[in-house]
């Protein structure tokens, strides 16, 4: 692929060209007009258990509890887990499921809190100013203990992802992710604007911990402002003297971890792999800020910054929220609803999901709240069948052919599509939105990835089922030529009893024979019947238990 | 408050089929029209009787499936289907064939399978090799382009042949007809005249044929429209020229005199049509553009072979649908490399 180059600090520097992704309007501008708002606290604050890739949280309050700010309230022994933390002061309400945000749309187990509006903060752990001097596993096991988790939309456990496994910790590149290329959202546009000092603490100490060649911060150029101020708070600070701020061309999804790092390293991260393998870590500038404020002040991660926008809202803007906040809530705040709301997505319109009911809780990972007009998200009209015209191959990131993975999966081979590549999917939606047959590919490759895991399980309860049946057939089978086994030797051993008898018995005729050697053929008669009550006494002599193993020997 | 759900993206689709289709429809319009100024008002009758048919034949399929019949008609596929069809056969080709080739194409080659995005085969052209095979005569009665034509037919007596079979009092089929520039390079040929000799018949121009080459002209711009509209990507036309010139220019050079000039191929005869409107055709291409790159390239090769060597003069509409035979195969072999795959990373 043709590489192109960006100037970096008066050099330039090579970057690389994805293959496919497309351009879509960035509609950022509605939401900047202002700068970051601050929402209010809610009338209630519900708390999802799980916000995070990895292992539940198990609740550490019960209701009627009061809680402080700050105060871990779910959490889990697992190493891939991130605890989470009471927004706010209160009282626990209830501990039990509600709408949360999740694609499914079904509700999970939350913790409800009361807030008291008191503000009250709990006793936060001692601030590791001079973070150099601490231990760095001290360091991930604050992040770990903060709830800290991927904030750009993936929400894996921060700790984890700042632990590279042995082998993959000699890492190249620390990549801090503020391409925001995603349309309408702006919340880490304003971060890096007004919180510049955050993301580049966070970046440094993630720095010190990964011990990074170095640190590119990586912004798409449709951000002048943020490029100019992170560029300015650099040049500013000696906290992170391998930064380099590389400016990316505004294409979705730049922001795409795999693809980010390709722009700007040229490396590929292998199928199933993670970016550690091939010597780089990947970081959310808002998680960069979250990291900033656990290890500096001791602060867990209780609010975040939130777009709010699309023509369905009277003002966007971005607010800094308390994590829990109903979006219901938080719609009043920004002039509430306009008459054009028409859909609720959380997240972008790339790859948000559209919610039900505006009563769920704002979590860790939701950067956006679109409220987007009909105009803005129209339906999308009838689907045609596929042309093969090939947009979706020529738009598709991951160079898969997704026309062919839909052509399987309408056709049930799954298996096909599977090996077609389905899995490397990223579900960026590119190749829905070129569509000119409006085909709805995404969800194609999202429902045949769960119909194909799904196979897979079957597949695996079948192979346990099957060797459980072959292990049965076996032992019957090893039981029943146990079984003969003995017959046979007690048949033998019978048998040889018989011809031991047959031969006492002749050998007791011949006696008789030399004995009476004139006798008629009546007298001889005679005797043959004499000695069957004697041959038939002698039955009874053996094994009763033998005697069917007699007979079927006979048989045989 | 309540929101209806719906799957992401969330977007304003920019493309659609029919858009897709207009912009190929409207690519056309130059070339026909100048073919209509070429030869006669026998294009525009069979273009608007080939719509027409292809119009009720959707219709009646849509009809017996149950479906609406509108949204169909109105992708634009089956009108482009009848309107290459039209440009394709000749001017005075009786009213009947037009009907059977259409017909066939529509009801057999496209809605047989299942309709738009399912037919393995390019309708028109399966339409067009059906009639060729079984009507040779009347699928090669060609008229001469309107410089040199002295028997000039009027609406009202082009109207009488098509639709009556009769030719105006007078007239012959042989004072009407004339041979086609590829049929008289081809026939010249075999009498053993050498390129340059056959070049001097009338029926030439200065690249291909007299009048054809200002089709193909036209045919070429409206392709360039179509790449600018994005309603094609270079992929399929430039390897298909490329293949057909490769082989036109290497023949040429090795005997010059046996083997006509690249230009005279690449402007004779229905290459430009076949390279940007009907080769180009997604539905039956490989789904892989590395694989629409060896589809285009194969199609120029036979496109040269069959004229060369062939039993036919021209050889558009056999070449895409023995490479339309091949396609699933080639894009089997060509899909990319997805990535992450490979051991690439450790640069």
């Amino acid at each position: 692929m043709s590489n192109f180059y960006t100037e970096d600090n008066n050099q330039i520097r090579k970057l690389w060209k994805i293959s496919g992704g497309i351009h879509v309007p960035d509609n950022k501008a509605q939401s900047l007009t202002k700068p970051a708002g601050k929402a209010a606290i809610p009338s209630k604050i519900i708390i999802p258990l799980q916000q995070h890739i990895g292992a539940p949280n198990e609740p550490l309050v019960s209701v009627g509890d009061r809680v402080l700010k700050g105060q871990m309230v779910g959490s889990s022994k697992a190493f891939i887990n991130a605890p989470v933390h009471a927004s706010t002061s209160g009282t626990v309400v209830d501990i039990g499921d509600h709408p949360v945000p999740h694609p499914s749309g079904l509700p999970g187990p939350c913790i409800v809190i009361d807030p008291d509006g008191q503000e009250e903060w709990t006793d936060l752990p001692p601030p590791m100013v001079h973070y150099a001097t601490w231990d760095k596993t001290d360091i991930r096991e604050r992040i770990r203990q903060s709830g800290i988790v991927g904030m750009g939309g993936a929400s894996f456990p921060t700790s984890v992802k700042l632990s590279p496994p042995e082998g993959q910790q000699d890492i190249q590149q620390l990549i801090i992710n503020g391409a925001e290329c995603e349309p309408f959202i702006t919340s880490d546009d304003v971060l890096m604007q007004e919180h510049a000092e955050r993301i580049i603490n966070g970046a440094a100490i993630m720095n010190y911990l990964l011990d990074a060649k170095e640190c590119l911060i990586a912004i798409e150029d449709n951000k002048p402002k943020a490029i100019e101020v992170m560029k300015k708070a650099i040049a500013a600070t000696d906290k992170l003297p391998n930064a380099h701020v590389i400016v990316i061309p505004t294409r979705y999804p730049s922001g795409g971890e795999k693809q980010l790092i390709y722009i700007l390293t040229g490396k590929e991260v292998r199928q199933g792999g993670i970016p550690a393998q091939i010597g780089v870590v990947v970081q959310n500038v808002s998680t960069c800020a979250a990291v900033a404020d656990a290890v500096l002040e001791g602060k867990p991660l209780i609010s975040r910054l939130v777009t709010l926008t699309g023509e369905g809202v009277k003002e966007p803007q971005n607010m800094e929220v308390l994590l829990g906040t109903p979006v219901e809530e938080l719609v009043p705040q920004v002039g509430g609803y306009t008459n054009k709301a028409s859909k609720l997505i959380l997240g972008g319109p790339m790859m948000g999901f559209s919610m039900r009911s505006d009563e769920i809780p704002v979590g860790k990972a939701n950067n956006c709240v679109l409220v987007p007009s009909i105009e803005e998200v129209p339906s999308t009209g009838n689907i045609n069948a596929c042309i093969r015209c090939l947009r979706c191959v020529d738009a598709c990131p991951m160079s898969l052919v997704p026309q062919n993975m839909y052509w399987h999966i309408r056709s049930s081979a799954l298996e096909k599509a599977k090996h077609n590549n389905l899995f490397d999917c990223i579900e960026c939606g590119c190749c829905s939105h070129v569509c000119p047959s409006r085909i709805p590919l995404v969800q194609f490759f999202r429902s045949a990835k769960a119909a194909n895991l799904q196979l897979d399980r079957d597949q695996a309860k079948k192979e346990r089922a099957r060797e459980r049946a072959e292990a049965r057939n076996e032992r019957l089978e090893r039981e029943a030529a146990e079984k003969k086994a003995k017959m046979e030797a007690k048949k033998a051993a019978m048998k040889k009893k018989k011809e031991a008898a047959e031969a006492l018995k002749k050998e007791q005729e011949a006696k008789e024979k030399a004995a009476q050697p004139e006798t008629d053929n009546k007298e001889e008669a005679k005797a043959t019947s004499e000695q069957k009550p004697e041959q038939k006494a002698a039955q009874p002599e053996t094994d009763s238990k033998a005697e069917p193993a007699g007979s079927e020997g006979q048989d045989e | 408050m309540q929101f209806p759900t719906i799957t992401s993206p969330h977007t304003d689709r920019p493309n659609s089929v029919q858009k897709a289709m207009l912009w190929v429809v409207l690519a056309l319009i130059p070339g026909a029209l100048a073919m209509i100024w070429f030869f006669g008002w026998g294009i525009l009758i069979n273009m608007v009787l080939a719509i027409a048919t292809a119009i009720a034949c959707e219709a009646l399929v849509m009809k017996l499936r149950d479906r609406q019949v509108k949204p169909v008609i109105m992708d634009l596929s089956a009108i482009l289907t009848a309107m290459l069809f039209a440009i394709a056969v000749p001017p005075l080709l009786p009213w009947w064939l037009t009907v059977i080739g259409v017909a066939f194409a529509i009801l057999l080659v496209k809605q047989m399978y299942g309709g738009l995005g399912y037919n393995v085969f390019n309708p028109a052209m399966a339409a067009y090799v059906l009639l060729l095979i079984s009507y040779p005569v009347q699928m090669t009665s060609w008229l001469p382009p309107v410089m040199l034509n002295e028997n000039p037919l009027t609406f009202a007596q082009t109207l009488g042949v098509i639709f009556g079979g009769a030719l105006p009092n007078g007239l012959t089929w042989d004072a009407v007809t004339m041979a086609t520039p590829l049929d008289t390079m081809r026939t010249g040929l075999s009498l053993n005249q050498t390129v340059t000799e056959i070049s001097s018949s009338p029926v030439l121009g200065e690249f291909g044929g007299k009048g054809w080459e200002i089709v193909a002209g036209l045919y070429l711009l409206g392709g360039l429209f179509m790449l600018y509209k994005k309603a094609i990507t270079w992929h399929i036309p430039v390897s298909t020229l490329a293949g057909l010139a490769v082989m036109a220019f290497l023949f040429n050079i090795i005997d010059g005199d046996a083997y006509p000039l690249t230009s005279f191929h690449i402007f004779s005869g229905a290459t430009m049509l076949g390279a940007f409107f009907i080769a180009t055709d997604p539905v039956s291409a490989p789904g892989t553009r590395k694989g629409q790159l060896y589809y285009g390239a194969s199609i120029g090769v036979l496109i040269y072979i069959i004229r060369t060597w062939g039993g036919y003069p021209d050889a558009i509409a056999f070449s895409v649908l023995l490479m339309n035979m091949a396609a699933p195969t080639i894009e089997f072999f060509t899909r990319p490399r997805t990535f992450g795959h490979r051991g690439a990373g450790h640069d």
